[in-house]
């Protein structure tokens, strides 16, 4: 079991030290196949360990060495498996190793080839340090580990300003989200005396409820959670990494490291249940986060960008999820938005592709029989995200609704119209890529081919998983005494405090609304789907350059102008303040420190005349100064 | 007021005078001996007053270090006038700062 977790670890970081080191004179192939082949073992490992936990196993803490001990507060450097833990280790070596696959063939013309691959491995290595640490000093460095690796990726062709500056924009933004979680950290230490979760869950229960530590302490968690998570008011940096490659795209800013958010709120359960003010926070952050995320994507040309947003919006499900309490319904749609969202996003960077680089819708269209394997693939990641049903997509996020409605039936029909706003986007995209006439140019329209199977297989293997992914978590009026196979399944990484909220949103809704509920969201899905259908098939309306939207059209368009809002009030003010301190700087500070250097210049210069060589000159001011001596003493008596 | 403190004092002021104001190097160094020689002749004027035989035993040792200073300083003096031929003081200012 050590042994094996231990593997898991160091497999990726053993492909990042290879590739880092000796890459550049290796054979491309050799390259990817190793980054590819080290996640996919530890994803093998990992599946190992699965089968060997059930709901009953308590979690396993092993422990690697002890690292510092500070003013009574032992750190170790260990890992906690647990079946929490487990799950994100098994979504992000799986989504992982299909994503390093892919990119194989995606960056094959690349020059930064082993590079690409050597960050992909840090990445992955990162990540598993993030979900397996056993206390918060672990998860803080995998949590650095990713921001580096996000960064690094995003401005992947550093030579492109805009990329660059894309890069810097979501390293600075990380960083006031980990500002957050540092100051969560040290604020458990300072008030349990311990920063591993299995101790800090022991002694949480000495907390007020409700009371001012805690609070502060969730609060400071929850910033950390906004930053990596990209919610509101932090989540401009995200639709910005799409200048990254594409499959960096599908695996950090889609399927992981987002979500890592999500996780360290789960994973502090036994702290948010005792702060149910910030639990209606987070529930009013995520509501907000999806709704504004969910606008601005009904208005994006750039087929990545209305993934991004779609992105930002499901996160936002995820947080309203809990904020409601139901942690293995956001932990459920964490694994199957990573099913379907990996798909769209190397399905996009399949299309992406085919047209040569192109990556505004209004000069796509018509693909369909151009990449049909892509076009399959990529419409079954349409309906599964926005929610046909029993598709993996509509199953977690019924579960949501249902929750929702449990705590307040506003709650509910805000989601519906959330959900409703998701698949219009979503198919607003498919139909402007996929169907209608070719729109690119003769030159691409001739480039236009499939992806080599290398690329195409993840695609398939998503697609299925998108599928059959919602099933291990069905309903319970399907499944005859196997519903919510995850609740059960994540009991032991919950305290009883936090299941009991959690049971009591899941099944605080009675089996008949449910229903009604439930046809509620598929008939809303096939309207919606008829009308974009009608809108961009039958009435064949384009996608507009964003110069010419107006009204509502062209807030979404231009993101309600948030980025030009953050520019006015954050960085103009920092810019002018700037500008403001290097005045001081050149009128008060620079002729006062001059003042003194050149003042000690010229007094040496003039001193240096008494030094004129003469010895008589010297002899005689050593005489003069004899004489006064002796007046003055002479005097004095 | 004895004497012999205003006999020295006079030909200490003599030698101090000689210092600043001749320009050939061999006489300040005379003149460097003169008021060495005026304060040996104070302290043993001061030694034989006081009945000390202490203060004549310095005077001894005075005059060893003043020849080897003396010995020191010809063969300086030398060394100028070979280079410059010349043994004027006022024009040896090379190490002006």
């Amino acid at each position: 079991m050590e042994n094996l977790v231990y593997a898991i670890i160091l497999l990726p970081l053993a492909g990042f030290i290879i590739n880092g080191l000796f890459g550049k004179n290796l054979p491309k192939m050799f390259v990817g196949s190793l980054a590819t082949l080290v996640v996919f073992a530890s994803f093998v490992i990992t599946t190992s360990l699965f089968f060997s936990f059930n709901n009953d196993s308590a979690p396993v803490v092993i422990k690697a060495f002890e690292w510092f001990r500070v003013n009574g507060i032992q750190v170790n450097f260990g890992f906690q498996v647990d079946q929490l833990s487990l799950m994100m280790v098994m979504i992000i070596t799986g989504i992982g190793s299909l994503i390093h696959l892919y990119s194989i063939g995606y960056m094959s013309h690349d020059k930064g080839f082993y590079k690409f691959f050597t960050y992909l491995n840090l990445f992955i290595f990162s990540m598993l340090l993030l979900v397996l640490g056993s206390n918060y000093l672990i998860l803080f460095i995998g949590w650095e580990g990713v921001g580096l690796c996000s960064y690094l990726l995003i401005g992947f062709w550093y030579t492109n300003e805009e990329y660059g500056k894309a890069a810097r924009k979501a390293f600075i933004m990380n960083r006031i989200g980990d500002l957050g979680l540092l100051i969560g950290i040290f604020a458990i230490a300072a008030h349990v005396n311990a920063i591993d979760y299995l101790s800090v869950a022991q002694n949480a229960s000495s907390f007020e409820l409700d009371g001012t530590p805690i609070i502060f302490i969730t609060a400071c968690l929850f910033i950390g959670a906004t930053g990596k998570s990209a919610q509101v008011p932090l989540y401009t940096w995200l639709p910005d990494a799409m200048a990254g490659p594409t499959p960096v795209s599908a695996l950090i800013h889609a399927a992981t490291m987002v979500t890592a958010g999500i996780y360290l709120v789960v994973r502090s359960n036994f702290l948010f249940v005792l702060a149910p003010t910030v639990q209606d926070g987070i529930l009013l952050i995520g509501f907000l986060t999806a709704a504004l995320a969910g606008f601005y994507a009904l208005r994006q040309n750039d087929i990545k960008k209305v993934l991004a947003y779609s992105t930002v919006s499901q996160l936002g499900f995820m947080f309203i999820a809990l904020g409601l309490g139901a942690y293995s319904t956001a932990m459920f749609h964490v694994m199957t938005h990573a099913f379907f969202k990996a798909l769209l996003f190397l399905g996009a960077g399949s299309v992406i592709h085919a047209m040569s680089n192109e990556q505004d819708m209004r000069f796509m269209g018509g693909l369909k029989k151009y990449i049909p394997i892509t076009h399959i693939t990529f419409l079954i990641g349409t309906l599964a995200i926005s929610g046909f049903p029993l598709l993996s997509g509509m199953i977690s996020k019924d579960e949501i609704l249902v929750a929702a409605f449990a705590k307040n039936p506003i709650y509910w029909v805000m989601l519906f119209i959330l959900a409703a706003i998701t698949a219009t986007y979503m198919f607003r995209l498919y139909y402007l890529t996929f169907h209608g006439e070719f729109r690119g140019t003769e030159d691409q329209k001739h480039h236009l081919h499939e992806s080599p199977t290398n690329m195409t297989l993840p695609l398939i293997v998503l697609a299925v998983l998108s599928v059959v992914g919602g099933f291990i978590n069905l309903p319970h009026f399907i499944g005859h005494g196997h519903y919510a196979k995850l609740m059960d399944w994540l009991k032991p990484a919950l305290t009883e405090e936090s299941f009991k909220q959690m049971e009591n949103t899941l099944s605080g809704v009675p089996f008949n609304t449910e229903m009604i509920l439930l046809g509620a969201t598929v008939l809303m899905f096939f309207t919606v789907w008829f009308f974009v259908r009608n809108t961009y098939v039958k009435k064949q309306k384009r996608a507009l350059p964003e110069e010419s939207y107006t009204g509502w059209e062209k807030l979404s368009a231009k993101k309600l102008f948030v980025d030009e809002i953050y520019n006015a009030m954050i960085i103009r003010p920092f810019e002018e303040a700037g500008k403001a301190a290097l005045m001081f700087e050149k009128v008060i500070l620079d002729p006062i420190v001059n003042f003194i250097g050149l003042g000690a210049a010229d007094s040496g210069r003039a001193a240096k005349r008494l030094q004129n060589g003469n010895v008589e000159n010297y002899v005689l001011i050593m005489s003069l100064a004899v004489g006064i001596v002796l007046i003055v003493n002479f005097l004095l008596k | 007021m004895e004497y012999f403190i205003i006999l020295s004092t006079v030909l200490f002021c003599l030698g101090v005078l000689g210092v600043l104001l001749r320009k050939n190097a061999i006489v300040i160094l005379g003149c460097v001996e003169l008021m060495l020689n005026s304060v040996n002749l104070l302290l043993a004027a001061f030694s034989a007053y006081s009945g000390d035989g202490n203060g004549q035993l310095l005077v001894f040792f005075i005059m060893v270090v003043a020849a080897a200073e003396v010995a020191v300083g010809l063969a300086i003096i030398a060394m100028m006038y070979r280079n410059t031929k010349s043994v004027d003081v006022s024009i040896f200012n090379k190490l002006r700062g």
